[in-house]
């Protein structure tokens, strides 16, 4: 299998971490070589982070350079748009459509740049959108969001349903495993309807 | 065997258990922090934090000597700290072995500079590995020790924070517990004192043509010969990188032992090839070496000195393959790392931007302060530079000392901060020291210190009382206070500052990250009430946003720590009181 790979990009704080667990569990539970790249320290603070996983029959670098995503898969729209050169040709962006402002929004030194999913379909990027936060309300509780995406995400990769049930009970603490199957059930419904 | 998908952190951790290692000793700093955080959950080994790197290092080698082996871990900028012992653990050797794992942090991601730690294994002339990916993390601890042991010196393990942080498939095994060896008293070999040095010079520069020999046929260096007329010398990660680039387009020297390099290993990998790349981040170690030996290869006229390399670079540099880029066309607004909803440290710089003083700053959480709206950081140079700086600052003009304070966490405190402090009190100035106490180590991800009470494992510790701690080396004015109370904290700070002697302010409160620490429901605006005069902006707080002229806060994001109803003339804020 030629390697495939995952941008998860999003705030500090989101849960990126959980996310690739998930799919590092699915890709080595079928057998594939997996490499999950994560960032700790001070950009997790509320800064802009990516956690890049990668699988495949073999996996040398653990990063995803410039040209190089087959998926970006995001929790916030304006980290969606941030990373778009690091797409491959035809590859696709899965985004919640939650904001979060930075600070040099919030200082006022600039503005949150407006309808963005628009513009980045305008450009003729492959772009998903989805209200993943409504959704993990709607799943019990919108630290959820991370999961959501990932439901969503499982419509477009070539795994059984069985290998992310089996990842998120060996991923997810027993206090939330609930909520977030809830959650993936709900992303994964969304994520089908706009497969078709 | 079992394989599991492992952090290269967590792979080290796992092969200090598997080689016996039977001590370990760190100071946290990221990228390194979590290999002593994974051996601390292994009860065979005795994990502590110590409270800076060269006493951690100090630590590793009396175990060393005791006769059983040990691990010491650290940032780049942690060996700069821990470069005493280093220097002369080169010379004395070791009993059992000793391993001091070394995490540069190419990037720059969460550290104040770029330096690359393979100038310390040739300036101490101590062997160094570096390792691939997490299998070679755990393989590389055991065969370190068995160098350690069979060559007399410490070994230097070279992460990065690529492999560091990276997951890979790992292979685990048993532990393999080893006999203590005897400790001999021998002042030949451990009281370092010249006679005995002198001798030691001696040896240590026999050592290192054993160890070039050794390099010259040891299995960490491999060529993986692919019958092509072009070679790459590569380690490490980008070793990674070069592999993803370039396939089996070219033949490789993977290079796993870092110091002392080889010289007829390298000659004849090169005799076979029409031209020869070095790959690697940072400074041009191994081109410089190839040079000295007569290699031609190509190098940094390629690959930059500064940041990361990836497999496009390498891709388009060495091959001329550039990538297929699409980019958004719009000016996106950066999203830098800031203080936490409901940190103590936000406090704290709102009133020090309204005080207009200069801050001596240091490292840790509080290092955010720098950032707009608080900008209240004029100075970061290393940990405890703080305490030293300003009482310098303050030497310079006396003037000073009535507009200038040092800002320093309780753990950096207690790194490097006391002794400055006691050069403040002993050639005194009348510095103001805000100690910023927020009963962690925080910005690495929360570790225990000597003040919080607990250990490495969480269990009950003796606990440095800063208080008494400032009193004994004679500081009168010892002041705490909660940096929430921002009014109080004001007048406190403007009163120390007009003092006629040296002062410390402890501003006490626990993170608001910890697990302990409370979390109210969110606030929110009264939108009738609210004046939209963006007072509560100027806290910096990221919950608390401008949605489109409607002043709002992110529910997902509040912590009702409500600094911000201390900001609002109109009591437009509202909650859950505490």
């Amino acid at each position: 299998m030629k390697t495939n790979n995952i941008m998860i990009v999003g705030v500090g704080g989101q849960g990126s971490l959980l996310a690739s667990k998930l799919i590092g569990n699915v890709a080595q539970q079928n057998g594939l070589e997996v490499k999950v790249s994560e960032v700790h320290g001070m950009s997790q603070r509320g800064g802009s982070v990516v956690t890049y996983v990668r699988y495949g029959d073999k996996v040398h670098s653990p990063i995803i350079a410039k040209g190089e995503a087959d998926i970006i898969l995001s929790f916030e729209l304006l980290e969606a748009a941030r990373y778009t050169e690091r797409l491959k040709p035809g590859g696709k962006i899965l985004t919640s459509t939650q904001t979060i402002d930075p600070m040099p929004v919030i200082t006022g030194a600039m503005e949150y740049p407006d309808a963005l999913a628009e513009k980045l379909k305008a450009a003729g990027f492959n772009l998903l959108a989805v209200d993943a936060l409504s959704l993990a309300e709607e799943a019990g509780n919108y630290k959820a969001v991370n999961v959501v995406m990932i439901g969503v995400l499982s419509c477009f990769l070539d795994f059984p349903m069985e290998c992310w049930e089996k990842a998120i009970e060996v991923c997810v603490p027993p206090k939330f495993l609930d909520v977030n199957k809830k959650a993936f059930t709900i992303g994964r419904v969304i994520g089908g309807t706009k497969l078709s | 065997m079992e394989k599991r998908l492992m952090l290269g952190n967590e792979a080290v951790a796992r092969g200090l258990y598997e080689a016996g290692c039977e001590v370990v000793s760190s100071y946290p700093g990221t990228p390194s922090t979590e290999i002593t955080e994974f051996a601390s959950k292994y009860d065979e080994i005795k994990s502590e934090w110590a409270p800076n790197e060269k006493v951690a290092l100090e630590v590793a080698l009396g175990a060393s000597i005791a006769g059983v082996r040990s691990f010491c871990g650290m940032k780049h900028v942690g060996l700069n700290v821990a470069a005493d012992p280093l220097f002369t653990a080169s010379y004395s050797g070791v009993n059992a072995g000793l391993i001091v794992a070394v995490a540069d942090d190419q990037g720059m991601h969460s550290s104040q500079n770029e330096q690359d730690s393979r100038h310390y294994a040739i300036a101490a002339k101590i062997p160094m590995l570096e390792p691939a990916d997490s299998q070679e993390c755990k393989d590389y601890v055991t065969e370190a020790y068995s160098i350690s042991e069979q060559f007399d010196t410490p070994v230097l393990l070279r992460l990065s924070t690529r492999i560091s942080h990276t997951q890979t498939e790992t292979t685990v095994g048993e532990r393999k517990a080893l006999p203590k060896r005897e400790y001999i008293k021998n002042a030949a070999k451990y009281v370092m004192m010249p006679g005995n040095a002198k001798k030691k010079h001696v040896v240590v520069e026999e050592r290192t043509k054993k160890l070039t020999a050794f390099s010259e046929t040891t299995p960490l260096n491999t060529i993986i010969d692919n019958g092509s007329r072009i070679g790459v010398i590569s380690a490490g990660i980008a070793y990674q990188y070069a592999a993803e680039a370039l396939e089996d387009k070219v033949n490789y020297l993977k290079l796993g032992m870092l110091n002392p390099l080889p010289v007829e290993l390298i000659k004849n990998f090169a005799a076979d090839c029409e031209k020869v790349y070095v790959v690697e981040e940072l400074d041009g170690v191994i081109e410089t070496h190839c040079r000295c030996i007569g290699v031609p290869v190509i190098g940094k006229e390629l690959f930059s000195n500064i940041g990361e390399l990836d497999q496009v670079i390498i891709r388009e540099k060495i091959l001329g393959v550039k990538p297929e880029i699409k980019k958004l066309d719009e000016t996106l607004p950066v999203r830098p790392p800031v203080l936490c909803p409901g940190c103590p440290h936000r406090g704290v710089f709102y009133v020090l931007g309204k005080l207009k003083v200069m801050v001596s700053g240091d490292i840790g959480c509080y290092t955010l302060g720098a950032v707009a709206p608080l900008n209240a950081l004029d100075t970061t140079i290393c940990m405890g530079a703080s305490i030293s700086g300003l009482h310098g600052f303050n030497l310079a003009d006396e003037n000073n000392c009535k507009k200038s304070v040092a800002v320093i966490g309780d753990s950096t405190f207690i790194h490097s901060g006391i002794t400055g402090l006691i050069n403040v009190v002993y050639n005194a100035t009348n510095s103001v020291v805000i100690i910023m106490d927020n009963s962690t180590t925080g910005m690495t991800g929360h570790q225990q210190n000597p003040t919080t009470g607990f250990n490495i494992k969480g269990d009950p510790a003796a606990a440095v009382s800063l208080e008494k701690l400032c009193e004994s080396i004679g500081i009168r004015r010892v002041r705490v206070v909660d940096p929430m109370d921002i009014q109080l904290f004001e007048s406190v700070v403007k009163e120390e500052l007009e003092a006629p002697e040296p002062s410390v302010i402890i501003s006490r409160r626990p993170c608001a990250l910890l697990k302990t620490v409370k979390k109210y429901p969110p606030l929110r605006i009264n939108t009738d009430k609210c004046k939209k005069c963006k007072a509560c902006f100027k806290i910096g707080c990221p919950a608390i946003q401008d949605s489109k002229g409607t002043i709002k806060i992110d529910p997902t994001l509040c912590v009702g720590c409500r600094l911000c109803v201390k900001m609002c003339n109109f009591t437009a804020i509202e909650g859950e009181a505490k």
